[in-house]
């Protein structure tokens, strides 16, 4: 829980070492089914932190909780020092802005359309929308390359330009924090990549802080800056990929016996999981018989 | 103020510079003014509107100069304005006027209604006489009539007091963590189901007089209203309606997704809570004041919608789309059946029962249900 730099805005009433979002012994649930007890978590700023873990460990949950729409059971989550929950929600969502796991787009509605509704947080009555909104849903647009389809319907594109459009609307929001929940699930590698790297870009070009949650821990250790590894509702290892990532750790937290080299294209950790099918798989394809016979000691019989 | 349609800042920002000079966000427009003041302001929606509340008006109009007592719309005018005979006078403004007044009232309290229920359910099914508000005010009423024998005035009451029962308890069986369109509308079926159960069972153990009252008043009928059902239905309609407008962009983004819209600062449960009271509240009110005017609650919007070619039912459109179906089908009622006149529920339940099945089919084809 350090701060892996000092470039964070000056906010003379926070104390100088506390980080724009913290969640404080958070107890997580679901009604009565409780996901996570007394966890608690320091959002580096400007980082891109990346939350992976197994199925049901409670990353999302976390993530959840962190963005406001998940209320902690006990502890509290803070946003500049303040309970999320107290501040009004339009102030939030001027800090905070969030990319859910589904979202529904309404029939018809255009994709400058939706990229539009981004800047709701930021209208009012009396101002329904300026020069402003429109010159930052236009940005929004071209940063995720998805201007082209300014005009074109949202339910006539391909997943992986709707995932764009739904990063671009959040993107208008234009809030220095951006949560993503699982913004890779259901595309294919190309469209991962780009969403990735895009995140990349938002973070490094932009300054600003991103938290994902992730399924793939190779994208992870690539694209993180820093990453927090959970199990079973607690924090196993949090910090750059490069130091917390080890065989033990990956082991320990998805059970999986593995290698780590380094990535040929990054340098950043890679896992490459024991292949265990090849060592105790007494039938199968072929190719994996084959490996079994050429393992098996010369004197054992042939099944 | 000066009008300005969006110019195309893109150019130039980015990779895709070359290929689109996209106007893009140019599809909204909005009247700006200095001092940071600006208002959305879409074309379109703008002229449909307009159109729509032209048309109303016109039909209006010649409602008014329609019956055994005929008047040329030119005098109609003349008499509106105070240039009247005495005859004219009487027969406008205390005859004709209130039931037209009443006709474009419940019109467009049951298209508003119609146009946040259907974005509270995310389905244009969703609306209120689909999902019983309709035959829950029927019940209230029915209970008046039947059982203990009220005037007019209790007769609306009941069927208000009807409708907000059934909204509360449809909003209650459909809650799980909050409420969600297909459990809306469901649950509402449901309950239309029971409801309409209890009307028969109610017009069955009517005497002759009392269930001959209670047709009528079911089917929804204009005939006979004077200015005691418009101002209480004004009333409604003064408050219910703007604070509906209010509502309407925060309710637009509740279609999203309720974790998309929070994401956004929508205070997503308080929004809907408001939404569903101020739509049942109008239901109730248009219902107690015409009947249970079938299907204007369930067409107003979607027909609003396609004309503005807008992403969902506006508000303001589906009001006034409402409020111009009531005074025509009250128009064709009256001159289309020749000398018999009919209530007006029989036109509306006419074209609002074909476009249910058309809506069905469409839907259907789309994969929707």
């Amino acid at each position: 829980m350090t701060r892996d730099n000092d470039k964070s805005t000056h906010r003379p009433e926070q104390p100088a070492t506390r980080q724009r979002l913290v969640a404080e012994s958070v107890t997580l649930a679901y009604d009565r089914r409780t996901v996570a007890e007394d966890l608690s978590v320091d959002i580096p700023d400007q980082s891109f932190t990346v939350i992976v873990g197994p199925n049901a460990c409670g990353k999302s949950t976390l993530l959840r909780a962190l963005s406001r729409l998940l209320k902690p059971q006990q502890g509290r989550v803070l946003l500049d020092g303040q309970a999320i929950g107290s501040l009004p929600a339009r102030t939030v969502a001027r800090t905070l802005g969030l990319l859910p796991q589904s979202s529904v787009a309404p029939d018809g509605i255009t994709v400058a359309g939706l990229v539009a509704r981004g800047r709701y947080p930021h209208q009012g009555l009396l101002r329904q929308w300026s020069a402003e909104d429109e010159r930052i849903v236009d940005e929004s647009m071209s940063a995720t390359g998805v201007q082209a389809l300014a005009d074109r319907p949202v339910d006539e594109l391909s997943g992986g330009q709707r995932q764009r459009v739904w990063i671009a609307m959040a993107l208008a929001q234009q809030t220095p924090l951006l949560l993503l929940d699982e913004p890779t699930t259901y595309l294919d590698i190309q469209h991962q990549i780009d969403v990735l790297d895009l995140c990349a870009e938002l973070h490094e070009q932009r300054g600003r802080t991103l938290v994902a949650v992730l399924h793939d821990l190779n994208q992870a250790a690539r694209y993180a800056t820093h990453l927090i590894a959970m199990r079973d509702g607690r924090i196993e290892a949090q910090g750059p990929p490069a130091e917390i990532l080890t065989a033990d750790l990956v082991e320990r937290v998805f059970g999986v016996p593995c290698r780590i080299i380094d990535d040929p294209e990054s340098g950043t950790p890679l896992v490459i999981p024991a292949a265990r099918r090849a060592a105790d798989t007494p039938a199968g394809d072929p190719a994996t018989a084959a490996t079994a016979a050429a393992a098996r000691p010369a004197d054992s019989p042939a099944p | 103020m000066t009008r300005t349609p969006a110019t195309p800042h893109a150019a130039g920002t980015s990779e895709a510079a070359g290929r689109a000079k996209t106007p893009t966000a140019a599809r909204i427009t909005a009247l700006r003014a200095p001092g940071g003041l600006s208002v959305r302001c879409d074309a379109r929606a703008a002229l449909v509107c307009a159109a729509l509340l032209a048309a109303a008006l016109a039909v209006s109009v010649v409602l008014i100069g329609t019956g055994d007592f005929r008047i040329a719309p030119a005098d109609v005018l003349r008499t509106l304005t105070g240039h009247g005979t005495a005859a004219q006078e009487f027969v406008v403004r205390d005859l004709r006027l209130p039931r037209v007044a009443v006709a474009l009232l419940a019109g467009a309290a049951l298209g508003t209604a119609g146009a946040a229920f259907q974005s509270v359910a995310r389905n244009p099914l969703g609306s209120p006489d689909v999902i019983g508000f309709g035959q829950g005010s029927a019940a209230g009423a029915l209970v008046v009539i039947v059982l203990l024998k009220g005037d007019a005035n209790e007769v609306a009451a009941g069927s208000v007091a009807g409708g907000l029962l059934t909204g509360l308890a449809v909003y209650l069986l459909a809650w799980k963590r909050g409420v969600h369109g297909y459990r809306l509308v469901l649950v509402g079926i449901g309950a239309s189901a029971v409801l309409s159960a209890v009307n028969s069972y109610l017009l069955v153990k009517a005497d002759f007089v009392d269930a001959a009252r209670s047709v009528v008043w079911l089917t929804g009928s204009l005939d006979g209203r004077d200015w005691d059902q418009v101002w209480p239905l004004l009333g409604a309609c003064a408050v219910l309606v703007p604070l509906l407008l209010w509502q309407g962009p925060a309710l637009r983004l509740t279609e999203m997704g309720d974790d998309t819209a929070r994401g956004l600062g929508v205070r997503v449960e308080r929004v809907r809570l408001t939404a569903v009271l101020a739509a049942v509240l109008l239901t109730a009110s248009a219902t107690a004041a015409a009947g249970p005017v079938a299907f204007v609650a369930l067409t107003a919007p979607q027909l609003a919608r396609r004309l503005t070619r807008s992403p969902g039912a506006g508000l303001l459109p589906s009001a006034l789309m409402g409020a111009t179906l009531l005074v025509t089908a009250d128009l064709a009622a009256q001159r289309a059946f020749g000398s018999g006149q009919v209530p007006v529920g029989v036109a509306t339940g006419v074209l609002g029962g074909g476009y249910l099945l058309w809506l069905l089919v469409a839907e259907r084809r789309a994969g929707r249900i």
